[in-house]
């Protein structure tokens, strides 16, 4: 699929889809669709799956109840202090049962590949962007987490992303080392809204060998195999259309890059330790049709290299996120 | 799905709360027992009285009832079910249900959910519809959103018996006199 059309129509119809959300929002409409309770499909998280920023959670996206179908589309912007991650794609919920996504990024290594090229004098990264797209899947196998006000029981949900990245020939080259251009995380969910107490719990398990969300692909020479990473949000309901909260994200530390032994006698000058990412968010739906989320994200190390002044260090920042839909 | 929903939209728990004991109907309604046993309220009530009075009480409920009804019946979602006689009637029981869930002592003495709502087919839709029109009365009447949402977390597990099906919502089916 050719990357720059599908960001093209996704956007487009984001626009329309504001439109025709403006256009609609005051009217009692004859609604077979959009039934589902404010907020209570979660938003795309960057990637593309429902649930909060980083975490998918159980729910469904969109808002159509057990009888309708959902989607939307989102846009999502992640600004580091020397990285830039584009998102945008889209995202379909069936029945409140299942779930389709699909999203497309683009991550921004212009910063460090310019140091790099000025440093040693020739062009190692040989781009600006990693891209990547994510297929997703999810299925809700019980539970239903807004109604079920009586009981613990959380609503559970199974899902899995598969991820190619298409800068297969870097990712898995002499810098960064990865085994695989692509790959497939497995994930459980289990989500609570605890209505007396206006509080939404998640957690969901992952499995996965993806390197900084895959885009620096999958599996490297510390680590190969699946590893069980634990994601964690909680979310407080300030009204109905307002929410605020935070996740954790802990995410595998796979990478060693390969040109740290062949290059430069062992040391780590590519240093690529992969650590935990987490947020602090709001989140507004003035309408059904329009959420925006605000965060501080925290991605920590992604690749510093300190001999040609790329002396990173931890990646934060904002992190900023659109979605229109039914 | 293709259906107009207009025509078949569901009912809520509201309605069901209420119901029906189909006053017209004496002989076979059950009796309006003052004995009426808890189980028919749907869920627990509540300890202390704070949500009750945040609220503004039993008058403070009457009122969020008069718009709350006013609501359903605006709303193409709602209004087969409850645009009909028995509104003021389904009001009543509605403040006595509400009022006996957030412990102000009172007690429901209608039927309970599942027999309420036999004679009509509610949706997750309807039922969901039926909470968005509670929480806009209950905004205009300025209570506080964890009120809100102490009262909703009550009635919430109530679509279990509420909701009669996962197709579309079909109004009830009046009864032959």
């Amino acid at each position: 699929m050719n990357n720059t059309y599908l960001k093209r129509s996704i956007l487009r119809l984001m626009i329309s889809g504001a439109i025709v959300a403006i256009c609609t929002s005051n009217a009692y409409a004859d609604q077979s669709f959009s039934n589902k309770l404010l907020l209570t499909g979660g938003v795309s998280q960057v990637e593309g799956a429902a649930g909060g920023g980083l975490t998918p959670w159980a729910v469904i996206g969109g808002y159509g109840t057990n009888n309708e179908i959902g989607g939307n589309a989102h846009y999502t912007f992640v600004k580091t202090g020397d990285f830039d991650l584009n998102s945008v794609g889209l995202t379909l919920g069936f029945y409140d049962r299942f779930e389709l996504s699909v999203a497309q990024q683009k991550f921004d290594i212009s910063d460090l590949r310019g140091k790099v090229r000025a440093g040693l004098g020739a062009d190692a990264i040989g781009r600006d962007t990693l891209d990547q797209t994510i297929v997703g899947a999810k299925v809700r196998v019980l539970g239903e987490a807004v109604l079920d006000a009586d009981t613990w029981l959380p609503q559970v949900a199974l899902g899995v992303q598969y991820k190619k990245n298409h800068d297969g020939d870097f990712v898995k080259g002499v810098v960064v080392g990865a085994k695989k251009d692509s790959g497939v995380d497995f994930y459980a969910s289990a989500t609570k809204l605890l209505l007396d107490k206006n509080l939404l719990l998640n957690g969901t398990l992952r499995f996965t060998k993806a390197n900084q969300f895959g885009l620096l692909g999958f599996g490297g020479a510390k680590h190969d195999n699946y590893r069980p990473e634990l994601e964690l949000s909680a979310a407080y309901l300030v009204r109905k259309d307002l929410a605020i909260g935070a996740e954790y994200r802990m995410k595998p530390n796979n990478l060693t890059s390969p040109a740290n032994a062949a290059l430069f006698g062992g040391a780590n000058v590519i240093d690529l330790q992969e650590d935990d990412a987490f947020d602090v968010f709001v989140a507004y739906a003035p309408t059904k049709n329009i959420s925006l989320t605000a965060a501080y994200v925290n991605l920590g190390n992604i690749a510093t290299v300190k001999a040609v002044g790329a002396n990173y260090g931890k990646q934060d920042g904002v992190y900023l996120s659109a979605q229109v839909g039914f | 799905m293709k259906k107009s929903l207009s025509n078949l939209i569901a009912l809520t728990f509201t309605c069901v709360l209420t119901t029906i004991a189909l006053p017209a109907l004496a002989d076979e309604a059950m009796p309006h027992n003052t004995n009426t046993s808890n189980a028919n309220l749907g869920n627990t009530p509540m300890e202390g009285t704070a949500t009750f009075e945040a609220f503004g009480g039993k008058p403070g409920l009457v009122k969020i009832m008069d718009d709350f009804m006013i609501g359903l019946v605006a709303d193409p979602r709602t209004s087969p079910f409850f645009n009909n006689e028995k509104q003021t009637y389904i009001k009543a029981m509605l403040v006595e249900q509400m009022c006996e869930l957030m412990n102000g002592g009172c007690k429901y003495p209608g039927r309970d959910m599942k027999t309420t709502h036999a004679n009509m087919k509610v949706n997750r839709a309807a039922y969901n519809a039926l909470v968005e029109q509670f929480q806009f009365a209950m905004d205009k009447h300025n209570v506080p959103f964890a009120a809100q949402n102490k009262l909703l977390a009550k009635l919430a597990p109530m679509y279990r018996e509420v909701e009669t099906t996962t197709g579309d919502a079909v109004a009830p089916v009046k009864l032959a006199n």
